[in-house]
């Protein structure tokens, strides 16, 4: 994948060294996440192509994914030393997390436009969440 | 040199450069904790060098080299009681040559650090107590009163805050156009808030407060709250010297001669430019209703009419207490009393304006015992000596 590092460094502050991970949360109903398999498809997916090759041409993505419905999702416990497997989602809300990204930008300013910019935010929301540094 | 000499010298460097200070250290670590920590640590190091080197020709330059040496060994953590090594030492006093030569390495970024406390990702409630407590050095205890709060809450809040600028990695720098307006009212009542406190003390925050006013307005000179809150504080300002003529001295029995008429003449500029744009606000009300006091250096009455219907119009826009007493000083004694009925009990019990406005009232309608005890209750809430005294004299006064 092309990602031209000069964006990344164009975009620093002065005299601020480093940049800093955000985890881009895309939080989706179950409405919104059945828009996937309806006739508004085409315009769902479209807008979330558009706005991938956004991310991905500006070289900030660490990393990132779709995932598929909550209804896909197995959720594992350890108690008293005994493994449950369970059908289903962690919790039972009616929002679930849809996808993510992780992005590496200069301040949260820039990842606070990412956010906006993602579809998610026009019909549900965005999280944006530091990424914990190890070690520090 | 005498250690009380060095920290003199150094009380007088915190008590005018906190602020430029912790928001110059501030924009490059983007942590405006680890800039208050080291700022004290730099203090100390100051109590400790300079009753043996001299005080430097700059302290503010001594102590923002030595603040920034503490930090950059924070981010490589190491130890800062190594500050006192020789070679660091050595460091510091190249720095500090450098920054004596090029003063201009030290910009007033506290404007900057304030439109960054107004960052819509921090609390609302904790944005203009941080920009009091950072920026313009108020303590946490006067923070709180100012607020109506408990020392402790207000304490957590702004910990809290800070935390988050720390670990959310906020640009440190003025926003965009687009976003200035939305950031604009908590700038605006940090900088009224901190004229008001300098006003009660008599101390320099008022000053300061009036320059940081009128840096925002070079910056955005066409926002018409910017002006209203500029004037305000130049009508207030103008009046400095009538209010402490002879004891207190309160604003209806001022000598309009003892007024500065080009300070307000200048307020008045700002307000005609600022109603142009047509977008009537808080600040620009309230310096509206400064104007109407002003104009008495002029026509020798107050317009009272005008005054009721500012008021009016300030209590809509904004209804807290000062605003809601001011109503009721300017409206008929029943009127004004039936105002200040309406007060909730747990926000009027401690607030002195509260008790002297009623007791006045009070008094003009010949209430006499009532009255008295008013004036107990405002005289117990008043810090001011000569305050306390005008308001002795008055109660005196009563039949």
């Amino acid at each position: 994948m092309d990602r031209p590092a000069a964006v990344i460094i164009s975009f620093k502050p002065k005299g601020h060294p480093t940049t800093m991970k955000y985890m881009l949360v895309f939080v989706e109903t179950a409405e919104d996440l059945a828009k996937r398999e309806s006739a508004e498809a085409p315009a769902y997916w479209a807008s979330w192509q558009a706005y991938v090759q956004a991310v991905e041409q500006a070289g900030i993505v660490v990393s990132g994914a779709g995932l598929m419905p909550p209804a896909m999702a197995t959720t594992v416990r350890i108690r008293d030393g005994k493994r449950h497997v369970q059908d289903g989602p962690y919790s039972d809300t009616k929002e679930q997390l849809g996808g993510f990204y992780v992005i590496d930008v200069p301040d949260l300013d820039t990842a606070l436009d990412w956010a906006a910019k993602c579809p998610a935010a026009s019909y549900a929301s965005v999280e944006v969440r530091p990424v914990m540094h190890m070690g520090e | 040199m005498t250690a009380e000499a060095a920290a003199r010298a150094a009380d007088r460097a915190a008590r005018q450069s906190y602020g430029r200070l912790v928001a110059s250290l501030s924009m490059r670590s983007r942590n405006i904790a680890a800039a208050e920590d080291a700022l004290g640590e730099a203090f100390r190091a100051a109590l400790e060098h300079w009753p043996v080197s001299g005080i430097p020709d700059v302290p503010e330059a001594w102590l923002l080299t030595a603040a920034r040496r503490v930090l950059g060994k924070a981010e490589r953590r190491r130890q800062v009681s190594a500050m006192a090594e020789p070679e660091l030492l050595r460091q510091v006093e190249e720095t500090l040559a450098m920054l004596e030569t090029e003063p201009d390495r030290f910009h007033d970024e506290r404007l900057k650090l304030m439109f960054v406390c107004a960052h819509p990702a921090i609390d609302a409630a904790a944005q203009t107590p941080l920009m009091l407590q950072t920026v313009l050095g108020l303590d946490a205890a006067r923070i709180a009163a100012a607020f109506l709060e408990q020392p402790a809450t207000m304490g957590q809040r702004l910990v809290r805050a800070k935390a988050r600028i720390r670990d959310t990695g906020l640009r440190f720098a003025v926003p965009e156009a687009d976003e200035l307006p939305e950031r604009l009212e908590a700038v605006l009542q940090a900088i009224y808030a901190a004229f008001t406190a300098g006003w009660d003390d008599g101390g320099p925050l008022s000053g300061e407060a009036i320059w940081l006013g009128r840096t925002l307005l070079a910056l955005m000179p066409q926002e018409p709250e910017v002006q209203g809150l500029v004037a305000l504080m130049l009508y207030c300002e103008a009046r400095k010297g009538a209010r402490r003529a002879a004891g207190f001295v309160p604003l209806d029995r001022q000598d309009p001669g003892l007024w500065d008429g080009a300070m307000m003449a200048e307020g008045d500029g700002l307000l005609r430019a600022a109603g142009a744009a047509n977008r009537f606000g808080r600040f620009q009300c309230e310096a509206a209703i400064q104007s109407v006091h002003a104009a008495r250096r002029l026509t020798g009455e107050t317009d009272r009419r005008a005054l009721r219907m500012l008021y009016a119009a300030l209590v809509r826009m904004s209804p807290a207490i000062g605003a809601r007493v001011g109503q009721a000083a300017v409206a008929e004694p029943e009127d004004g009393l039936a105002l200040l009925a309406a007060v909730p009990e747990k926000l009027a019990a401690g607030y002195q304006p509260f008790h002297a406005v009623r007791a006045e009232l009070l008094r003009r309608l010949g209430r006499a015992a009532e009255a008295r005890a008013a004036y107990v209750r405002a005289v117990e809430l008043s810090p001011d000596p000569e305050l306390r005294q005008f308001l002795w004299t008055r109660m005196a006064e009563l039949a």
